[in-house]
């Protein structure tokens, strides 16, 4: 019974839904993410439209032209004015759909003008990160706790466990406001890096190197995980981005750096 | 069905050598149909099996390797198993019927091609027995994934290559017949919708499947001969397989649904009573469906790193398909548009149909959207979008077709009580099963994943139950057709009273060959 | 009993066929995962063999009885026709892969188009010059085959067996069988003479040019679409073979002779996936 009620109200009424009923796309903290979101949200509404016009002419017919209430069929069949109507139409609402989608994603191919280079290779089953300018390197992958209990019949609770399969051991840190060009690599697979508040996915393909470009606007944690089957684990090889700013994260990249010429000299 | 053993020649073997040998039409069509049903019993119970592991989050049932075999075998079962030998059982059945031809035209090729198919999937199944198990890169079997598996791989590949072969033959059958077996005075543009459906899904059918036997050809090389089709170092790119895959894969999607817009422009008419508008924009709009389905491949490739100019390529054509569709869904509207309509099960399922694939072709052109869809990718939003073209696309299409048909293949009525309960229950549980898969994709889920940060649980758990609410609804489906065999209603030669066409001429079931003279038509 | 159109009645040649080729298919699957040598794939092949020479001959039997009428003749030719236009396709798809690879990937790891990075982070040391082995130099240093020579050769055998094939079929035509079984003879000849000179250059290229399989997307290229070809000349020159005997024996009339033309329908194909392949893998 309580699914049932919340099948009514999460679909007739998303808005009254709670956190963990989330039922649309993050609008996410960088300006990629907010285009996508707000075109996301244009179509969505065109489309609502055009569904309530077309299933309502329907609906009225179904109740109105039936043989039960003893009405007559009328015989026309064809009308090449309306076919034309219903062509042109739909068509000049698609232009309508595209020129915002054409400007939005040349703003999002333009990776000229980045600050910091970030080279991400995924690996089967964990991510490496590099940060080219800086010469830091590391890798990433799923946390301990989330690793013990994603295990068959685990006997652990994974609700308990914090952030259950979206933390890692080492998370990338980025700064804010600054933008950020991500190069996309794999050493076996595919794999796609996918963290939704930052933006849309690309993939990452041994032996060819991909760009995407993110400005994070916004200080915060934000997770995200691979989003192309690469294997087994597939499921468990989740991104966690530290946005903090820019002090932060210049303070952050010295201690990198003397930690790796600590471990050197060791 | 074995109402037709009374028609059948004195020569004729029996018992399991008729099937074995036949050549006739209507049993092949009755092979294709059964061995349809069953693959989407095997199919239904690999989603089954995934459903459950995703009911809540954590590892209960399976490993996610096995999970990733569920994933795969559940999708190519669905899609070369289930609904393309219906679509194929179905243009047996009746396209010789409906344009007043004897048989087909090549009746033997019409033995080999659907005997080929059990011997494949037993191949491809077959493989989930194995060490290492069976394939378990997706349907899709994009490298380098592919090719680090086991040893079910080639199996997997020629299996492939048999179910093509199997595709093209009855696709070039079908053609044969339509372009050569039609009554006199059957112009083209006096054909049936089906049948004019059914004529450019096997033109994909023959311009596709070859191109993915090449793709697939090329993966068995690259894993066995040492090639490098798909191998950066070597001078080839992984993306090269998903540019072929997909040239063979858009088109595919439209075999899988084109034959469904000729089954509703069928049923439509009969219980509007009136026949169906605009036919001639209809067929043009078929037609222009499908000569797009070629140029739009890259749509399943967003993410890959295109160059902007086919980013925006793709995107503008995809966005094509819009309108011609539209046309076709704005006919259907206006058909049913002052009739005169009565709701029998098939009538129900139809309307269905236009309601719930619309919603499914909505989704799909946000999914066109470029930059949208770099989130959209990959996640179960696009799990939802193709489940809603398929399911209360295809597969309602097919169920619709069988109900609006049975009669006329065995003289027998089904039980319109039961089946107007297996329609209700069907589309609350389609709709319970694949609408939450919208949120939770939005929402950030990927596909392909045995397990799940919590934040999805919840609409997890109500798709699952939908599944399998879904599932038993597919028993009484079963049910309700044991019943109209074994029970007498016999209907006479119009079932329907408002269906038009030359099927509706022959008694049912229509005699062994069913046009032995062909009928003038106008 | 069946009107005026020929329906066969029951056959078994379809389902054993299907028989065959698991058995071969399975076989092979096993050789390829070495699981087994070859016994049970060429068992398979053996006798799908019988099984197509079963079918073919009762085709051929009936065809001779005259049971058949136009509409039959038709529908096989429907058959044919959209047969050769799936054969086209497969093909498409490794020229679909030569284009891709030569004007896309390769340019891309050289440094050229959109996705430089690829170069710059990846493969610095790489220059694309075609025809190319990839950045790894897959198989080692290789020397191209050359269009001159025996490719050339082979296109001018090929284009004469074009010829001889529709002299032969004229000689059919006007019922002149000492031209239709000389123009056929020579095509055969033609045909395995194209296929000798194949396997020549096959060796030649294995053992002198370091030309191999694993050449790079070179070698791949190179070798799936001439390997496909030859064995679809290989393929059709059996076939006119088959059909050259037929002659000997009196089959077909100068009205009614569409094996002939499936054939013929077929060489041409072949002939013109070559001159592709001509142009595209050996010339530019
Ligand atoms: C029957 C099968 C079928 C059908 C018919 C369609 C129809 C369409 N599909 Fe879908 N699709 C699939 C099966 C199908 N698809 C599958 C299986 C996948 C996933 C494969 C995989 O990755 O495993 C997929 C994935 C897929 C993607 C890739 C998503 C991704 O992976 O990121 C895209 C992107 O563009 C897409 C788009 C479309 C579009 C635009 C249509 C259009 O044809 C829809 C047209 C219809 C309408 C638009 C509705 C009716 C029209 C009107 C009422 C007129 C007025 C409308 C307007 C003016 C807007 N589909
Ligand atoms: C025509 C094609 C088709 C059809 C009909 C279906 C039908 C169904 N599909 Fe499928 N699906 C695909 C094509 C199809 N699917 C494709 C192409 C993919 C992508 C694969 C990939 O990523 O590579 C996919 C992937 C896919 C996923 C995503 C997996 C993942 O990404 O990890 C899921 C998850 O819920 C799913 C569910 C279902 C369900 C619940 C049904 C239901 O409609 C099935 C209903 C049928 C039954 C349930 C069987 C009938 C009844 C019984 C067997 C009796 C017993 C029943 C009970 C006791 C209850 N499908
Ligand atoms: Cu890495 Cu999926
Ligand atoms: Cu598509």
């Amino acid at each position: 019974m309580k699914i049932i009620i919340f099948v009514l109200l999460s679909t007739l009424m998303p808005a009254v839904v709670v956190a963990d009923w989330e039922t649309n796309m993050p609008r996410g903290v960088t300006p990629t993410s907010i285009a996508a979101y707000d075109l996301h949200m244009l179509i969505f509404y065109i489309t609502v439209v055009i569904g309530i016009l077309v299933f309502g002419v329907m609906l009225y017919s179904i109740i109105h032209h039936r043989k039960s209430k003893g009405y007559q069929a009328a015989t026309f069949h064809e009308s090449t004015k309306v076919e034309i109507i219903w062509t042109v139409i739909p068509f000049l609402i698609l232009i309508g759909m595209a020129i915002p989608a054409t400007k939005t994603l040349i703003m999002m191919e333009d990776t000229r003008n980045s600050e910091i280079t970030l080279k991400v290779t995924g690996y089967q089953w964990m991510w490496k990160y590099e940060y080219l300018e800086d010469d830091i390197a590391f890798f990433s992958k799923i946390d301990k706790d989330s690793n013990k209990a994603r295990r068959l019949n685990s006997s652990i609770d994974v609700n308990k466990v914090e952030h259950y399969l979206r933390n890692v051991d080492n998370p990338v840190v980025l700064p804010t406001n600054t933008k950020i060009r991500i190069l996309l690599t794999a050493s076996d697979v595919l794999h796609a890096w996918w963290v939704p508040e930052l933006g849309g996915k690309k993939d990452a393909i041994p032996g060819y190197i991909n760009e995407m470009w993110i400005d994070i606007k916004e200080p915060g944690i934000y997770r995200g995980q691979c989003a192309e089957l690469c294997g087994k684990d597939h499921a468990f090889m989740p991104i966690v981005v530290k946005a903090v700013p820019k002090s932060e994260y210049h303070k952050w990249v010295s201690i990198q750096k003397d930690n790796r010429i600590a471990t050197k000299e060791n | 069905m074995s109402a037709n053993l009374e028609h059948a020649e004195h020569h004729q073997p029996s018992g399991i050598m008729r099937w074995i040998t036949t050549t006739n039409h209507k049993d092949i069509g009755t092979l294709y149909l059964f061995f349809s049903l069953l693959m989407f019993f095997i199919g239904g119970l690999m989603a089954l099996v995934i459903r459950a592991e995703l009911f809540e989050p954590g590892l209960q049932l399976v490993v996610p390797g096995f999970f990733n075999q569920m994933t795969t075998m559940h999708a190519l079962i669905m899609i070369f198993g289930a609904v393309m030998p219906a679509f194929v059982g179905l243009a047996n059945w009746q396209v010789p019927l409906m344009i007043g031809a004897p048989d087909m035209a090549l009746p033997r090729l019409n033995n080999w091609s659907f005997w080929i198919l059990p011997f494949a999937f037993t191949m491809m199944i077959s493989t989930l027995f194995f060490e290492g198990g069976g394939p378990a890169a997706g349907w899709t079997l994009y490298p380098p994934l592919s090719l680090q598996g086991g040893n079910s791989m080639p199996f997997v590949i020629f299996s492939i290559h048999l179910l093509g072969l199997s595709s093209i033959l009855g696709a070039i059958n079908i053609i044969a017949t339509i372009l050569n077996m039609r009554a006199p005075g059957m112009t083209l543009m006096k054909m049936p919708m089906f049948v004019w459906t059914w004529l450019i899904t096997a033109f994909l059918l023959i311009a596709a499947m070859p191109v993915l036997a090449g793709a697939i050809t090329m993966l068995l090389t690259d894993r066995f001969f040492g090639t490098s089709f798909f191998t950066a170092s070597g001078g080839g790119d992984p993306v090269l397989f998903q540019h072929i895959f997909w040239f063979f894969g858009h088109p595919e999607v439209y075999i899988l649904i084109l034959p469904a817009f000729g089954i509703i422009s069928t049923i439509l008419p009969t219980f509007s009573r009136k026949p169906l508008f605009g036919y001639d924009s209809m067929v043009y709009a078929t037609a222009s469906i499908a000569l797009l389905s070629f140029i739009v491949w890259a749509h399943h490739m967003f993410t890959v790193g295109m160059p902007l100019a086919g980013e925006l390529f793709f995107m503008f054509a995809t966005m094509l398909i819009a309108v011609p569709t539209g046309v076709k869904v704005f006919n259907w509207v206006a058909t049913m548009w002052r009739g005169s309509m009565t709701f029998e099960t098939p009538m129900l399922f139809s309307i269905a149909f236009i309601v719930l694939f619309t919603i499914g072709g909505l989704s799909g052109l946000m999914l066109a959207i470029v930059p949208a869809d770099f989130q959209y990718h990959d996640t179960y939003f696009v799990v939802a979008h193709f489940h809603y073209v398929l399911v209360p696309g295809a597969i309602f299409a097919i169920i619709a077709a069988v109900y609006y048909w049975l009669p006329k293949w065995t003289g027998k009525m089904y039980d319109e009580f039961l089946g107007k309960i297996h329609f209700w229950l069907t589309t609350i549980f389609v709709n319970v099963t694949f609408f939450p898969m919208h949120f939770v994709g939005l929402a950030g889920m990927p596909r392909r994943i045995p397990d799940y940060a919590v934040q999805f649980t919840d609409f997890n758990a109500i798709a699952s139950v939908g599944a399998f609410g879904f599932g038993f609804a597919q028993v009484l489906f079963l049910y309700i057709l044991y019943k109209a065999l074994k029970d007498d209603v016999t209907v006479g030669e119009k079932a329907w009273d408002g269906a038009q066409g030359l099927e509706w001429t022959l008694s049912s079931p229509p005699p062994y060959h069913s046009f032995e003279t062909p009928p003038k038509v106008e | 009993m069946s009107g005026s159109y020929y329906i066969p009645h029951e056959t078994k040649w379809p389902f054993l066929s299907t028989v065959a080729l698991i058995i071969l298919f399975v076989g092979l699957s096993n050789y390829l995962n070495d699981e087994s040598d070859l016994t049970l794939m060429f068992t398979g092949l053996a006798l799908l063999m019988v099984m197509i020479y079963g079918w073919f001959s009762y085709v051929i039997k009936e065809s001779e009885s005259g049971i058949y009428n136009a509409q039959v003749d038709m529908s096989f030719r429907w058959g044919m026709a959209w047969f050769i236009f799936s054969e086209v396709m497969f093909f498409a798809a490794f020229f679909g892969a030569l284009y891709y690879a030569r004007e896309l990937s390769l340019p891309w790891l050289g440094g050229d188009g959109a996705k430089v990075s690829t170069n710059i982070v990846l493969w610095p040391q790489f220059e694309n010059v075609w025809p190319s082995n990839g950045p790894a130099n897959y198989g080692g240093d290789f020397i191209h085959m050359k269009a001159g020579g025996i490719p050339a050769l082979n296109t001018l055998i090929l284009l004469t067996s074009g010829l001889t094939v529709t002299w032969a079929h004229h000689g059919l035509k006007e019922a002149k069988r000492n031209q239709l079984i000389l123009g056929l003879i020579a095509t055969v000849l033609l045909g395995f003479i194209f296929v000798g000179f194949q396997a020549y250059e096959y060796m030649h290229a294995y053992s002198d040019l370091n030309l191999k399989l694993t050449t790079g997307i070179y070698g791949s290229t190179f070798y799936m679409l001439t390997g496909f070809h030859g064995f679809h000349v290989t393929l059709g020159a059996i076939m006119l073979t088959v059909i050259l005997f037929r002659c000997i024996n009196g089959h077909f009339t100068n009205q009614n002779h569409f094996g002939f033309e499936a054939v013929a329908w077929y060489w041409h194909f072949v002939d013109v996936v070559w001159l592709g392949l001509f142009v595209f893998v050996y010339w530019l």
